[in-house]
């Protein structure tokens, strides 16, 4: 792996970016967008392992991305008992009669696969149920969110490590996108995209309205970390003396005694976070380099040549024998395993949960952007599409202000257009994304790091 | 009287909302069936394509109103409507000429499109938020109302109102208006039977002398004008914000499909299709029951199908059960 020429470049232009943003910006800066750039660069894995490997258009990113973050929620946050007192029961009684539709569903599916009326009597049972379980849930729904409303109103979760969600939210992914796969997979191309759309937006919604399982809206913040947090780092030995060492020139040039404790305890304070962050950056290239490791492994095994064989042709690969639809199903639900996870990560980094902040253009398109740029097929190139675009993303906004300041310092200071200007350089970025797409769709349309065709 | 009651309780809140909604979506779903039939992709673009051209309604609605030009009754917005359509026409047309051209004369695969039609959408909302700002902006002025709830109650001496605000009769006559002109145009005209045959068969309107960059063009001019109409009227209606024009695309995407993707009149049924389903399964029947059953069997609960925030997921399952019961849409579109 360490050979492959995609690999040194896709790596050395990541230690580039972080190195330059950390020298003439900050090193705390510059880690957290190596964090956000590692994060980002799983979910373009994630796509491009639906995209690139199967050319399965996954337009629900998103939808996923929220419940990878629904499931650090689920399994970190520690429970509530009087919530689950007061409407726990009502709430697993649903969930049982939801079962249940589900099984008598596909009973039905199972036992009449060709009846005429099939899918009526389906229809029908699904429009009965969503009243009936509205009916079952709605006394205990309400019950749980009358209490503590302003800080808890919900179940909380299972009080387990946060690590642990993230292989939650990748098996909740999967089984999210093996109900969706079974409904959607078999469209074409164009009403996939558009169905997977609908379907991520119904994700938000759910995530944002029931609030007795995520708060809804309300947030759920303080969520447990992985890594140390700041303060007890300040406080403990190890850290300070660690500090003292790597700080030990700077120190013995200050005599005063006083003078130096002072300037150790800003030096351990500035570093904490510092560190904190760096500690993320470890246990999120060890997670790329994992997923890594196996994509590349997957893309050149036999299944792998296998996916390619059915994206280039399917009628072919139908004609060979292999099963299209299960194939489709599984690296689809694959895919959107490695976005649940990368969903779960990106929630821990953050520390909370907001529903609200779920959109679209922000984690559905800029992912496909970080494909598309980076290089479909080429696990390499998602990561670099991970990285430049997420840069982008970043710098774009100071860099727009630079040049509206370049090209508006005849103006006055207040001068109207001028100040509106400075006041929208957040949407520059769209502007620069939009068209760093529609360039390298023109010019380069397989992407930065093109796919490697490997001919035995 | 209850019986009237209840009749008019439901007009109020169904059919009078539903008819505008459904207008609205419908205009704009004729405009995305079009693309797709005559230059055969999804546009994503669409969303934020509405959302341009009502901004620039909305700037030339500022100028007119500083210079203290209004349109009387009428909001001053229909009065600044051409500009709009016309600087959306221009917008649509230099996007097709640098952008989309150049993967049509390559004869590009439907997913390219979609992708390139992306980062339009990125560039158009980048616009929209550069100039005019994310926020609601409401910018109807004029009469707001033809007729109050209350109003209609002393009248008529019901228990329910029936409020008529003015938008949503504007929005039914030019629904009504534009809808006439494009069938017309479409069905009796010789470039519109053109616009169709190439829609229906490419080469073989190729091949009977048809311009296909004519047809192109004339699209994209119509286009525009049903994305401008369509998303000042719902501007009008409720008020104008980026993010919700980009979110409509999606009701927008599933009446064309429900109505048969490139069939402009399935568009058209699919869009008020989509927003009676949408308005009728969320409301809650509660004060209908009350009036209609006799007394003692009141309903306790709202009687509401499914609650409000849901509504994405009515487009969605109509759309997955048109697709698995009728493919090509209710009203036989083709497949491209």
């Amino acid at each position: 792996m360490i050979k492959n020429s995609d690999f040194k470049i896709c790596f050395s232009v990541m230690t580039v970016l972080t190195i330059l943003v950390g020298l003439f910006q900050s090193w705390g800066i510059a880690l957290s967008m190596l964090n956000l750039c590692l994060i980002s660069a799983v979910m373009a894995m994630g796509v491009n392992i639906q995209w690139g490997f199967a050319g399965l258009i996954n337009f629900g990113v998103m939808g996923f991305l929220a419940v990878g973050g629904l499931a650090t929620v689920l399994i970190s946050v520690p429970p509530v008992p009087e919530a689950w007192s007061a409407g726990g029961i009502g709430i697993l009684v649903s969930g049982l009669f939801l079962l249940a539709v589900i099984l008598s569903i596909l009973l039905i599916n199972k036992r009449f696969p060709n009846h005429k009326y099939k899918n009526y009597f389906i229809f029908v049972i699904i429009i009965l149920s969503i009243p009936l379980l509205k009916f079952i849930a709605g006394p205990s729904i309400s019950k749980i969110e009358s209490i503590n409303a302003a800080t808890s109103g919900f179940l909380g979760g299972a009080n387990l490590p946060i690590i642990f969600s993230w292989f939650v939210g990748a098996i909740m992914c999967a089984l999210v996108a093996f109900v969706v796969g079974k409904v959607c997979l078999g469209l074409r191309s164009d009403y996939l995209a558009i169905s997977t759309l609908l379907v991520s937006g119904i994700i938000i919604t759910i995530v944002k309205h029931e609030e007795w399982l995520s708060r809804g809206v309300k947030n759920v913040i303080g969520l447990k970390r992985p890594v140390p947090y700041e303060v007890d780092l300040q406080n403990s030995e190890w850290f300070i003396r660690l500090i003292e060492f790597l700080n030990s020139s700077t120190l013995s040039n200050v005599l005063n005694l006083d003078e130096r404790t002072s300037l150790l305890n800003q030096l351990v304070i500035s570093s904490s976070g510092v560190f904190v962050k760096l500690c993320f950056s470890l246990i999120f290239l060890a997670v790329v380099l994992i997923i890594l490791y196996f994509s590349e492994k997957a893309l050149n095994s036999p299944w792998g040549r296998m996916m390619r064989a059915i994206r280039d042709n399917e009628e072919a690969a139908k004609a060979m024998g292999k099963n299209v639809v299960k194939q489709h199903l599984f690296i689809f639900m694959l895919g959107s395993a490695i976005i649940g996870f990368a969903g779960a990560m990106l929630v821990t980094y953050d520390g909370l949960f907001t529903p609200s902040s779920y959109q679209p253009l922000r984690y559905t398109f800029l992912i496909w952007v970080m494909v598309l740029l980076g290089g479909t097929g080429n696990n390499y190139g998602a990561i670099l599409g991970g990285f430049v675009v997420w840069f982008i993303w970043i710098q774009s906004a100071p860099f727009a202000l630079l040049v509206i300041n370049m090209f508006t310092s005849h103006l006055d200071e207040t001068n109207y257009i001028r100040e509106h200007l400075v006041n929208s350089v957040p949407y520059f970025r769209y502007l620069m994304m939009g068209l760093g797409l529609l360039l390298v769709m023109r010019y380069r349309p397989k992407g930065l790091l093109p796919e490697k065709i490997i001919k035995n | 009287m209850d019986f009237l009651n209840s009749i008019i309780l439901l007009t109020n809140f169904i059919i009078v909302p539903g008819i505008t909604y459904g207008s609205q979506l419908a205009l704009g779903a004729i405009g995305v069936t079009l693309i797709y039939g005559v230059l055969r992709f999804a546009n994503f673009a669409y969303g934020d394509l509405m959302a341009f051209g009502t901004m620039i309604v909305i700037l030339v609605t500022w100028f007119l109103q500083s210079k203290g030009i209004t349109f009387g009754l009428l909001p001053t917005a229909l009065l600044a409507l051409p500009v709009g359509i016309l600087l959306t026409i221009v917008v649509s047309l230099f996007f097709d000429k640098t952008v989309f051209e150049y993967y049509r004369n390559k004869k590009s695969d439907p997913v390219t499109f979609i992708v390139v039609s992306l980062g339009i959408m990125f560039v158009l909302n980048a616009v929209v938020r550069i100039i005019i700002g994310p926020n609601d902006i409401n910018f109807m002025d004029g009469h707001k109302f033809i007729m109050k709830a209350r109003e209609f109650k002393q009248m008529t001496g019901l228990n329910e109102g029936l409020a008529l605000k003015s938008t949503q009769v504007i929005t039914l006559i030019t629904t009504i208006i534009t809808c006439s002109i494009l069938f017309y145009f479409l069905n009796k005209t010789k470039t519109g039977k053109s616009m169709r045959a190439y829609s229906n068969n490419e080469d073989l309107a190729l091949l009977s002398g048809i311009d296909p960059k004519k047809i192109v063009l004339l699209t994209w001019i119509i286009v525009s004008i049903l994305a401008t109409v369509a998303g000042t009227l719902y501007g009008l209606d409720k008020s104008f914000k980026p993010f919700t024009y980009f979110n409509n695309l999606l009701p927008i995407f599933a009446a064309t499909i429900v109505g048969g993707i490139g069939n402009p009149l399935g568009a058209f049924y699919g869009g008020f299709l989509i927003a009676f389903s949408e308005i009728g399964l969320t409301y809650a029947y509660k004060k209908f029951f009350k009036y209609i059953m006799p007394e003692g069997l009141e309903p306790s609960t709202l009687i509401q199908f499914i609650s409000t925030d849901y509504k994405f997921a009515i487009s969605f399952a109509i759309l997955i059960v048109v697709l698995i019961f009728r493919p090509n849409g209710i009203f036989k579109g083709k497949v491209i």
